[in-house]
């Protein structure tokens, strides 16, 4: 009974369910990208397959994208919702056992995944493969997730509910419609794991990208902006440039979002408007996305010499800067005549990259360095000069993908569509393979340098989590270069 | 009135929000509570406190 008084004079914080999704946003962080740098490999030299069905393409690229996007991130949007809605609303979790029960249930469903989708079982449906038992497993789990948090910021002792916990609800009631309504399927059998879309043709591939780019817009972006909103003042030290300008943009993001889905499917079956009505919609989302951009930049001003001794706020940063660079990107290429280019290239990849290792991976990396030493009770990570390190490998390797898969795209699109005077095709589709050749093997050499930063980054939170190591002396000043 | 009168309707419905929504937000009114709420991460140093010692204490 002790500790329950103690507990009722002194108010704490849930530390244990954000320590338990920190290290596994490492761990998971990790696998996803181990697997990511096979596949790449495998495009470059296709015997890496070893003429296994579990280790071919087709069944590790999901393998690839559900370990990166919903392990890695997922956790690391635990982690960080959970942890941002406690100390911004000075109050405890509403429940911890509601929050284990998260974090259990959500490693089991990253266990049926690692399970399934080498064995081939997946419904086909991009970044929504897992089949109908796996999904219902995420819906239960994801509902208690909307309870816990969405029940603390109801118990909440500050007045205002700060702005990240708007970002993390937001992507937390959007991640629940957007994968009810795309998973809705019919078992043929209830011991079996196939099940078959309740849509068809043309709606169900719009229902597919209505639910694929709002995985973007809201699981990939709004989640991460609430980790921005928190973290970025937080390791600056002064608060976001303008509260203002988070509200306005932040309503005109969850706003427009949802209607961009169209512009995966140009020159499809699609009518044109749909198509037409998506790529207005992409186009300006270019301002609210920038919005938030330009908010967590201008948090700095005043304070950038930190950049210069602090490699954590570096990396918050530049994530920053490939969140401004993918989002001008991504409008750029929803215009059709673009998309006439880039679709189906390897550019659309590299975009995709830019976002995902520039932007997710690396506010997520900045977040947890920043989190990793409270949670473990310490003054710093172990030590500085690895965080540095890590942090010009991301950059390197990042900076290595999406230019070799600028290259590629760039030349497939021109190769798929030169022709010959006489209306025939220049090239064949084996020579436009051929011809990326180069740049699979630069894209194998990034996507391992960023791997290889992730190793730095277990090891720095192995030995900050030891009691018995001290943290090494901070260099004076982390080497500026 | 057909359709394409309700389209035109939702758009002009959906500007009027927009600069609702701007003008809610940047009026002068709200500067203090947006002031309070930009500083919400700063004000709780002492329960992460409490919270660190107490994991301190229980190993």
């Amino acid at each position: 009974m002790s500790e329950l008084n103690s507990a009722l004079e002194h108010p704490t914080y849930n530390y244990k369910v954000v320590r338990q999704f920190t290290v596994m946003t490492v761990v998971w962080g990790i696998v996803g990208m181990l697997v990511g740098v096979l596949i790449a490999a495998q495009l470059a030299w296709p015997a890496l397959n070893f003429d296994l069905p579990w280790l071919s393409f087709g069944r590790l690229r999901p393998l690839h994208t559900n370990a990166v996007i919903f392990a890695f991130g997922g956790s690391a949007l635990f982690a960080t919702s959970y942890y941002v809605v406690q100390r911004t609303c000075q109050v405890r979790l509403i429940s911890d056992k509601l929050a284990a029960i998260t974090f259990w249930g959500w490693q089991l469903v990253i266990l049926s995944a690692a399970i399934t989708l080498p064995l081939g079982i997946t419904s086909g449906k991009e970044y929504a493969e897992l089949q109908w038992p796996i999904d219902i497993l995420i819906t239960v789990v994801w509902v208690l997730y909307a309870i816990v948090f969405f029940g603390t910021i109801a118990k909440r002792k500050a007045d205002h509910i700060y702005v990240a916990n708007w970002f993390f609800g937001a992507f937390i009631i959007a991640v629940a419609i957007l994968h009810i309504i795309n998973s809705l399927a019919m078992p043929i059998a209830l011991n079996s794991f196939t099940a078959y879309s309740v849509y068809a043709g043309t709606v169900d591939a719009m229902v597919q990208w209505w639910y694929g780019h709002n995985a973007v817009g809201f699981f990939l972006t709004a989640g991460f902006l609430g980790m921005m909103y928190y973290f970025v003042p937080k390791q600056a030290g002064r608060p976001v440039y303008s509260y203002r300008l988070s509200i306005v943009h932040f309503w005109a993001l969850v706003a427009v979002y949802i209607w961009a889905g169209p512009h995966h499917l140009h020159y499809t079956a699609l009518p044109d408007w749909a198509q037409s009505l998506g790529m207005v919609m992409s186009l300006i989302l270019l301002a609210p996305s920038w919005g938030g951009m330009i908010n967590g930049m201008m948090t700095l001003s005043g304070a950038w010499h930190k950049l210069r001794t602090d490699p954590i706020l570096r990396f918050l940063v530049v994530s920053l800067s490939f969140y401004g660079m993918s989002t001008f990107e991504g409008p750029m290429m929803s215009i059709k005549t673009v998309n006439s280019l880039s679709h189906y290239t390897d550019w659309t990849i590299g975009h995709v990259h830019s976002g995902a290792l520039g932007w997710v991976a690396m506010i997520s990396i900045g977040a947890m360095y920043h989190l990793i030493p409270i949670l473990f009770g310490r003054e710093r990570m172990y030590s500085t000069s690895l965080i540095n390190a890590h942090f010009w490998m991301s950059t390197i390797g990042t900076v290595l993908y999406i230019t070799s898969m600028w290259v590629n795209g760039i030349l497939q699109g021109l190769m798929w569509r030169a022709y010959n005077q006489d209306g025939t095709l220049t090239y064949s589709f084996v020579e436009s393979v051929a011809a990326s050749y180069p740049g699979y093997v630069v894209r194998v050499m990034g996507g391992a340098i960023f791997f290889l930063g992730m190793l730095l980054m277990a090891y720095n939170l192995y030995m900050t989590s030891r009691k018995d190591v001290e943290p090494q002396a901070a260099p004076a000043v982390a080497s500026a270069a | 009135m057909d359709i394409n009168d309700l389209r035109g309707l939702s758009t002009v419905f959906l500007m009027v929000t927009f600069f609702g929504l701007c003008i809610w937000a940047y009026s002068s009114k709200r500067k203090k509570s947006f002031d309070e709420a930009a500083n919400l991460p700063f004000a709780d140093e002492e329960m992460n406190k409490e919270t660190m010692q107490e994991e301190a204490r229980n190993g």
